[in-house]
């Protein structure tokens, strides 16, 4: 029996050396707020230690899926609230996030430095802290080698020229899938968007559902080399691919598409969750957020524009990545009041 | 008196006055795994259904509701009959040559072919692309040889990629539940009966059958199971085309935000286990026959006639190609340097160096080293939590009371619910200390052992029934504490149990269930969690970085079930 005992105190040992790795509990005296958020937020290390050293304070990321499954989890949790912040609602869920209550009002004072056409709540419970636009990116090997020309509109799409080259992602699972359908909406209207897409529909379309599989098994320009040379993308990804490139390369190998209402914009906000105990740590949180330094880490971390009007984009952003200058934009009540719906048209006329 | 159930009076070793310690371990032993069960299951899935009464409204009208609930129901059951199908058909020949055949590379591909168990849908779905996508190496190989144009495998988005990969995943199972049944039969019968002029056929059918009944009923409902809440797969390789409940329910509660839709699927998918475990009961009523179980290497032969060699390499090929080739392109992919000027790829290890780079000093940057022991770690607690808790139950079980048999049932259930509900439920019940989703990472390696526990009480329950009540009576007659029984006679005796156990509940806590992502806490980022933080951002980097951390992932599960498979625990061969 003793190999038995042996192998029960090499298990506790076992235990007792993997726990002793364990990160430190945190020091008593720092308060600790808690900002909850989707799970392609990023920040550069640095920056958020000079919130922290600034305010004696230990700010915890709570990563909780994606945008929709993030917001659920702040509406389920809201009679004992997860967190003080919550960052990464987009103007597709904006109306829904307001009508559940689960924000207090904050009047910052860097209001006046965002940019107007972002401010879509006037109870400023949600303040715009960034934007991106999702638009079509294209493979330029692909369409320079069967000289082909660019689409300058959603509509042409549909051309034979282009049969069986788009790949998107499902609406019903994916964010910039939802995105791309509010585009089409705002072009065609909630009558004609439907005939669009059973055009699309007709015209090989494939879908795909979510972002991963769409850029990296689908798109012929990303390392996946899958078939479609257009993928719907964020109209940063071209940037994206020059700074992740392996090897280095000078130009992008992918641009996007940027005919008027091709692309939509999504804009993301940040707000105080309702019930925080640090309500004056949390506005100081989201002065943080609103601020100079922190809006411009945010293109390289996250991929998105910052929404303060002062802060600089890096090179990578003002060479390989541009913003549209006619995105689609919808009436957050109008998505709120609606969206289910025309997700299920949807998914009746491309997927059944 | 029977084994450890009964009131028994201990006697201090240091002899003080007997006191009336009446200690009643039967009931400990009910009340561990009732608790456990209650707590983390009832208790997060009840507040989930509440939701259904709290709020029909949003439900809608009883006809637009039906549809709604019919469409994915018939091809949840139909594409999971299918696969399970198919993975018997693999499995079964499979777990007959790794249970009775010798041969070279045996142990290399017992672990290999448990290791699709543990692989992130993500990665997987990276891999059948590499393999069989529309520029993948099979098919730009059938179209170099054969002159085509275009790629002739269409498989991805087709119910074929489901099924395939539903074969990738589960075949283990069949390989590990059944093998591991078969290889402790005893072949003295088989020959014994053979010897008496029985056929082969009948030997099988009257012998080698009936004995494995149990186990492969076992096998298959955890199949079944399996294929029935599949969730990533369908999603990722099946596309939008298909919707089973489980994916139904992930769009309606986080897409739609409608719970009490996601609420009534949940309870439709809930009762469809119910439905399933109780005829599995019923079928598997009948107490199975305490045998001997012999040490493994004294059944296994190598293979002497064609027939046996053919069956052997056979099923070696098949599994290399359906389970091991999408693994190996995989980690090709993470050597593989994208091809340069000239058109050719070149190896390189930079995607593993640029793992250990803090690329843009991001503050959730995970270090490969930490996430390995992160994961580590929530695998060796769920091992613990899942053994003693599945320890407490088989043994309960075995006593096949009526309310024992009840339970039984419904330990299954965890398999058969859908993972999104339950990790929603974990959120609503745990939201204030001691238990935070979100912050306790504890929640974690419960989560896991929750759907460990039915596989491990389904080892540990026959090998508990196998053990003789004289064994255990006449030690604790001769004055055995039930401690010292349970050191000196029980472990030992199921110590080989508790290894198999704990290697599935390693592979299931390593593979990262679903649940989990409402649970997992941003101080402790594991190994999956790794992955996806690389693959959900473009660039060729990211993708080579996912690929690397990948097959690190595969490789510290190979080295950890080998470790935990070469520890031969003393006693075994003495059986």
């Amino acid at each position: 029996m003793r190999i038995n005992r042996h192998l029960f105190i090499s298990w506790v040992l076992l235990i007792l050396l993997l726990s002793s790795c364990r990160p430190k509990s945190e020091d008593k005296d720092i308060t600790v707020l808690n900002v909850m958020t989707h799970d392609s937020f990023a920040v550069s290390e640095n920056i958020i230690q000079l919130f922290e050293r600034e305010n004696n304070a230990q700010v915890k990321f709570l990563l909780s899926g994606d945008t929709g499954a993030a917001l659920n989890r702040a509406i389920l949790t809201k009679n004992s609230p997860q967190a003080d912040v919550f960052y990464g609602v987009d103007n597709t869920f904006l109306s829904r996030a307001l009508s559940e209550g689960i924000f207090e009002p904050y009047a910052s004072n860097l209001i006046n430095e965002l940019s107007e056409d972002l401010l879509l709540d006037p109870s400023q419970r949600l303040l715009p802290a960034d934007y991106g636009d999702v638009c079509i990116n294209y493979d330029r090997a692909y369409f320079s080698a069967h000289s082909l020309a660019l689409p300058v509109s959603l509509q042409d799409l549909t051309l034979p020229q282009y049969r069986g080259l788009l790949v998107v992602e499902n609406p019903a699972t994916s964010s910039p899938g939802l995105a791309f359908l509010m585009a089409t909406i705002a072009e065609f209207g909630s009558d004609g968007f439907i005939n669009f897409w059973k055009e699309l529909r007709a015209n090989g379309l494939v879908v795909v559902n979510d972002w991963e599989s769409a850029y990296y098994s689908n798109f012929s320009a990303s390392s996946g080399k899958g078939s479609q040379p257009m993928v719907v993308s964020y109209s940063s990804s071209p940037a994206a691919e020059v700074i992740f490139a392996d090897p280095p390369v000078d130009d992008a190998p992918t641009a996007s598409l940027m005919g008027k209402n091709m692309c939509f914009r999504q804009v993301e906000f940040v707000g105080i969750l309702a019930g925080t105990k640090q309500r004056d740590l949390a506005e100081k949180f989201v002065d943080f957020v609103l601020s100079v330094p922190f809006q411009e880490d945010i293109p390289l971390q996250m991929f998105v524009y910052p929404a303060n009007k002062n802060a600089k984009l890096p090179k990578e952003f003002s060479q390989y990545a541009q913003t549209a200058k006619q995105p689609a934009t919808l009436d957050p009540q109008l998505i709120a009041d609606y969206r289910d719906a025309w997700i299920e048209e949807w998914t009746a006329a491309v997927l059944r | 008196m029977d084994c450890g159930g009964v009131e028994i009076t201990m006697l201090s070793e240091d002899k003080k006055p007997v006191q009336a310690l009446q200690f009643n371990i039967r009931l400990l032993f009910w009340l561990v795994p009732v608790a456990f069960f209650a707590l983390f299951y009832v208790l997060p899935i009840g507040s989930i259904l509440e939701h259904i009464v709290a709020d029909p409204g949003s439900i809608g009208k009883l006809q637009s509701v039906w549809p709604k609930i019919w469409s994915p129901l018939k091809f949840t059951v139909w594409q999971a009959v299918l696969s399970t199908l198919i993975t018997m058909l693999i499995g079964v020949p499979a777990a007959f040559v790794f249970a009775r055949f010798r041969f070279p590379g045996k142990g290399l591909m017992k672990i290999l072919t448990t290791i699709p168990f543990i692989m992130p849908t993500v990665v997987v779905a990276a891999g059948f692309s590499s393999l069989i996508g529309p520029q993948g190496w099979l098919n730009v190989l059938l179209m170099n040889l054969m002159g085509l144009q275009h790629p002739p495998l269409q498989i991805l988005n087709t119910i074929y990629a489901i099924v395939l990969a539903h074969v990738f995943y589960n075949t283990t199972v069949f390989i590990r539940v059944l093998g591991g049944a078969w290889s402790q039969l005893d072949p003295k019968m088989e020959y014994a009966a053979r010897s008496l002029g029985a056929s082969a056929i009948k030997v099988f059918k009257e012998i080698t059958l009936p004995l494995l009944r149990p186990a492969f009923f076992s096998a298959l409902l955890l199949v079944f199971l399996f294929d029935f809440t599949s969730f990533a797969v369908i999603l990722l390789l099946g596309g939008p085309g298909f919707a089973t409940l489980e994916v139904e329910i992930y769009t309606q509660a986080l897409h739609l935000l409608n719970l009490p839709m996601a609420g009534l699927l949940s309870f439709v998918q809930l009762m469809f286990t119910l439905m399933l475990t109780v005829g599995y009961s019923r079928l598997n009523q009948r107490k199975s026959l305490a045998l001997q179980p012999r040490d493994p290497i004294e059944v296994e032969k190598p293979a002497v006639n064609l027939a046996e060699k053919m069956l052997l390499w056979g099923v070696n090929l098949v599994l290399l190609l359906l389970l091991i080739s999408p693994l190996i392109s995989l980690a090709i992919r993470s050597i593989l340097a994208p091809a340069n000027n000239a058109g050719v790829g070149r190896l390189s290890l930079r995607y593993y160096t640029a793992l250990f780079v803090n690329q843009r000093s991001s503050l959730f940057y995970v270090p490969p080293v930490e996430a390995i022991i992160n994961s580590l770690w929530i695998g060796f607690l769920t091992i613990t939590f899942t053994l003693l808790v599945g320890f407490f139950a088989a043994k309960t079980l075995s006593r096949r009371t009526k309310a024992s048999r009840l339970f039984d049932i419904l330990l299954m259930l965890p398999l058969g619910t859908s993972a999104v509900t339950l990790g929603l439920g974990f959120l609503l019940v745990f939201n204030r200390p001691p238990l935070i989703a979100g912050h306790s990472f504890v929640l974690i390696p419960l989560a896991h052992s929750l759907v460990a526990l039915p596989f491990v009480v389904r080892i540990l329950q026959p090998a508990i029934e196998s053990i003789p009540d004289i064994y255990t009576q006449s030690a604790a007659i001769l004055g055995a504490s039930p401690w010292q029984v349970w050191r000196q006679i029980e472990l030992p005796l199921l110590a080989r149990s508790f290894l198999s156990g704990g290697i599935f509940a390693f592979t299931i806590s390593i593979g990262e269930f679903g649940a989990t992502t409402f649970l997992s806490t941003p101080d402790l980022p594991t190994i999956p969690v790794a992955i996806y933080r690389y693959l959900s951002q473009p660039g060729a980097l990211n993708y080579g970085q996912a690929m690397a951390m990948a097959t690190i992932l595969m490789v510290v599960c190979a080295l950890a079930i080998m470790v935990v498979e070469k520890l031969r625990l003393p006693g075994i061969s003495d059986f």
